[in-house]
């Protein structure tokens, strides 16, 4: 934050006001210490502890932290001439967005129409981040795309393709104009942990409006051997292995409220201190999946810093051996993604901390608690 | 034609719809305006602009600090959260977080603030806009009691009353002096009021410029000192004649007085929303700064026969004790918009007493067959604003 530091008259004022009152006596300071003396024990300020004030409603905004979770939207399935094909509909919505108690903010949001928020309402409800696909290395995916927003929209995937579905201006159909559609059609590679954002122009507002999700690529076990297929099997939704694992999604973002290019609210999965207030409820029994993707604007890098524990990390997910062993804290640059795994089995009951280590973010919302029970 | 039948002219038409006519039409304006929002196709339908001004904070204890919040914009605004050095802190607002056009609320924060650092803070409200207020140090704000009372009172004599009573004492001197070098003692209080109004008026205008639109801070300092100068203008010219060496001694005092209202209440509120004590030294400072307040004061006694030795003092209270009331004002309820109020009727207080010392050098002269600016009297006047310059310097940082 800017500091203009121009010392002017009255700030001289201020000082010697002080200075002179200390000289008029020690008066003043005696009836201070008087007050605190005299202070009933009832009346002690209430134990000082940071966060925001009142709650978010969830339902007007239409999605919850906690859902987004664990809501994994493997679109629809079929079969093509003996290829599996995964197919999704996908919108671009204008919606305002309830960020932190009372905080509004005018966002840009993707929905689809196998998300659980819109199942339950019936019609396609747009969520920040977006819907976190979900797939399987090799199939065919194809995304049904309609802008539904005020402004051109597209759809840039991290991952493999041609340059025509590449989702950026000027190459394939380009941007799409509100209320036109185009079709986004590749192989699902590499297996690993995935974003996808809006890429139109100026890039830096689009995304940071909300246009991003998590874009996961289970890897097939039939492609590995050994211990490397075990592995892969675990990480695989249509395993039972997968089970063992309690997955979470966790989109670290942010917005600039005042659209000064910095932002006022940090938090992983869009709601402030949402689980700061509500802790994830985890259990010893299951082993814990982190997707983490760094989606944050205008900060180079954000991370994610766990309390009391240690876990490995796949960078990108592309791997099936961790590529950091033993770490507690993780930096990822702006769309770099990782898995982090951990377990809690020998750990008493009780809430267990997690948080972006650069304490601003974490002081501005990202700040959160797993709950052990 | 009959005298009784008169055609329907203007003069028929009672006074009192005469007068009311054009009020009826203008509320009928506005309600059409309110009912039918004919300025619609300018998007007047676009973001509310908001605008919150965080008038004075307030350490009342440790762990709690206190915002004084005003709505300075057309819109309602609601305060949703409140950041204090980058964090999201709990607030309780009283009365409301929401408030109306010109409408006030007080925040309550249970904050660890830390003793003669720095804190910003930080308001958020519902559509996302910030408000920033920066607090230079944090101090433990005084309360209302009856030895912090006699503590500002006794800041207001040391910054106020005591210079202006030691520049009185050169009075006796300034008796045996040439009538020539007397005229240069005018011109020099000419100089140092010149720079007390400088002074005063940029003062004025710094508060001003942090007051809320709404308040309109600028206009309010050009026609609060046209005003005081126009009304002591006309007290003046109401009396003149005899006894004027007093009358103009008690005009100077009362200018000065203004004006060390206006520092009394910068005092005040400074060491009440927390300052560091920079040490005792600045106490000096300020008595070199204002002891020739005193001097400009006895300037125009010299000539005449002494005034009774209550007279001083009068002169003394009149000139210093604002600074007093200034320190209470300012210290128990501070209000920016009151500072700039104050201060630039301290203003044109002393752009009148300009004008009635230099029109006394100039009486002077033309008795004489002189002019009044001699080389001798425009070196006093440029001593005179250099004198308060330098002495300045031990006042400002």
């Amino acid at each position: 934050m800017k500091n203009n530091r121009s010392i002017t008259r009255r700030e001289f004022l201020k000082a010697s006001g002080v200075g002179m009152v200390a000289l008029a006596g020690t008066v003043g300071l005696q009836s201070a210490a008087n007050r605190v003396d005299q202070q009933a024990p009832g009346d002690e300020p209430e134990e000082t502890n940071l966060g925001t004030v009142g709650s978010v409603d969830h339902e007007a905004n239409g999605f919850t932290p906690h859902e987004i979770l664990t809501d994994y939207d493997y679109g629809e399935v079929s079969q093509e001439n003996g290829r599996t094909v995964r197919q999704w509909r996908f919108l671009a919505l204008d919606k305002e967005i309830e960020v932190a108690p009372g905080v509004y903010f005018p966002s840009w949001i993707y929905g689809s129409e196998t998300t659980i928020e819109s199942r339950r309402a019936g019609h396609i409800v747009g969520r920040v981040p977006g819907p976190s696909m979900r797939c399987i290395e090799g199939e065919l995916l194809r995304i049904h795309f309609t802008n539904a927003g005020s402004h051109p929209h597209t759809i840039h995937f991290h991952g493999i393709h041609s340059a025509r579905m590449d989702g950026v201006p000027g190459l394939g159909d380009g941007v799409i104009r509100p209320g036109e559609s185009t079709v986004y059609e590749f192989e699902a590679q590499p297996f690993g942990c995935h974003l996808y954002h809006c890429h139109a122009l100026p890039l830096k507002r689009h995304i940071h409006k909300g246009l991003y999700g998590a874009f996961i690529v289970d890897p097939d076990p039939a492609n590995y051997e050994g211990e490397q297929h075990e592995i892969a099997k675990t990480r695989n939704h249509q395993y039972p292995e997968n089970e063992d694992y309690h997955e979470m999604v966790m989109v670290m973002n942010g917005f600039d409220t005042n659209f000064d290019g910095d932002n006022e609210i940090y938090a992983v999965n869009s709601i402030a201190f949402a689980y700061m207030h509500e802790p994830i409820a985890i259990s010893r029994e299951q082993r814990q999946r982190i997707y983490l993707i760094n989606a944050t604007e205008f900060d180079p890098i954000n991370s994610l810093h766990l309390h009391a524990n240690f876990f490995d990390y796949y960078d990108h997910g592309t791997t099936l051996e961790p590529t950091l062993k033993t770490i507690d804290t993780v930096m990822q640059c702006q769309a770099q993604r990782g898995i982090l795994e951990f377990s809690f089995a020998d750990f008493e009951p009780g809430r267990y901390m997690f948080h972006a280590h650069q304490s601003e973010f974490a002081e501005l919302g990202w700040m959160s608690f797993f709950d052990l029970t | 034609m009959e005298p009784t039948e008169r055609p329907l002219t203007l003069s028929a038409i009672p006074n009192w719809i005469l007068a009311g006519l054009p009020l009826l039409l203008l509320l009928a304006l506005v309600a059409g305006f309110l009912l039918l929002d004919p300025l619609a196709i300018f998007g007047s339908d676009g973001p509310p602009l908001e605008e919150l001004t965080v008038q004075r904070v307030v350490f009342p204890e440790p762990d709690r600090v206190e915002l004084s919040v005003v709505n300075g914009g057309p819109e309602t605004v609601t305060i949703a959260q409140v950041l204090v050095d980058e964090a999201y802190w709990p607030f309780t607002a009283d009365p409301d977080n929401t408030l109306d056009r010109l409408e006030r609320t007080t925040l309550t924060l249970a904050y660890p603030w830390v003793i003669a650092e720095p804190l910003e803070f930080v308001l958020i409200t519902s559509t996302g806009a910030t408000f920033a207020r920066e607090v230079e140090v944090a101090v433990e704000t005084p309360g209302f009691d009856i030895q912090t009372f006699t503590s500002y009172g006794l800041l207001g004599i040391y910054v106020g009353v005591i210079p202006v009573a030691l520049g009185l004492l050169w009075y006796p001197f300034m008796r045996r002096i040439e009538k020539r070098w007397m005229n240069a003692a005018l011109a020099l209080t000419v100089g140092l009021l010149v720079f007390l109004f400088v002074d005063t008026s940029l003062e004025a205008v710094e508060i001003a410029e942090g007051l809320p639109e709404v308040f309109q801070g600028i206009p309010v300092v050009i026609f609060g000192t046209l005003f005081s100068l126009g009304v002591l203008l006309a007290i003046g010219s109401r009396s003149d004649g005899g006894g004027s060496a007093v009358r103009l001694a008690t005009l100077i005092a009362l200018g000065i007085g203004l004006h060390n209202l206006g520092e009394g209440l910068a005092i005040g509120a400074a060491f009440a929303t927390g300052a560091t004590a920079l040490g005792s030294f600045l106490v000096i400072g300020f008595t070199l700064h204002n002891v020739t307040e005193g001097v400009g004061i006895a300037a125009p006694l010299v000539r005449r026969q002494r005034p009774a030795y209550r007279v001083f003092l009068g002169l003394a209270l009149l000139a210093g004790g604002p600074a007093i009331l200034g320190t209470w004002i300012g210290g128990l309820a501070y209000s920016p918009l009151l500072a700039v109020i104050f201060l630039s009727l301290g203003a044109g207080a002393i752009l009148q007493v300009i004008w009635e010392v230099a029109k006394l050098l100039w009486h002077d002269a033309r008795q004489r067959d002189q002019s009044a600016l001699t080389w001798l009297n425009l070196a006093s006047l440029a001593a005179g604003v250099l004198v308060m310059y330098l002495t300045a310097f031990l006042v400002k940082f």
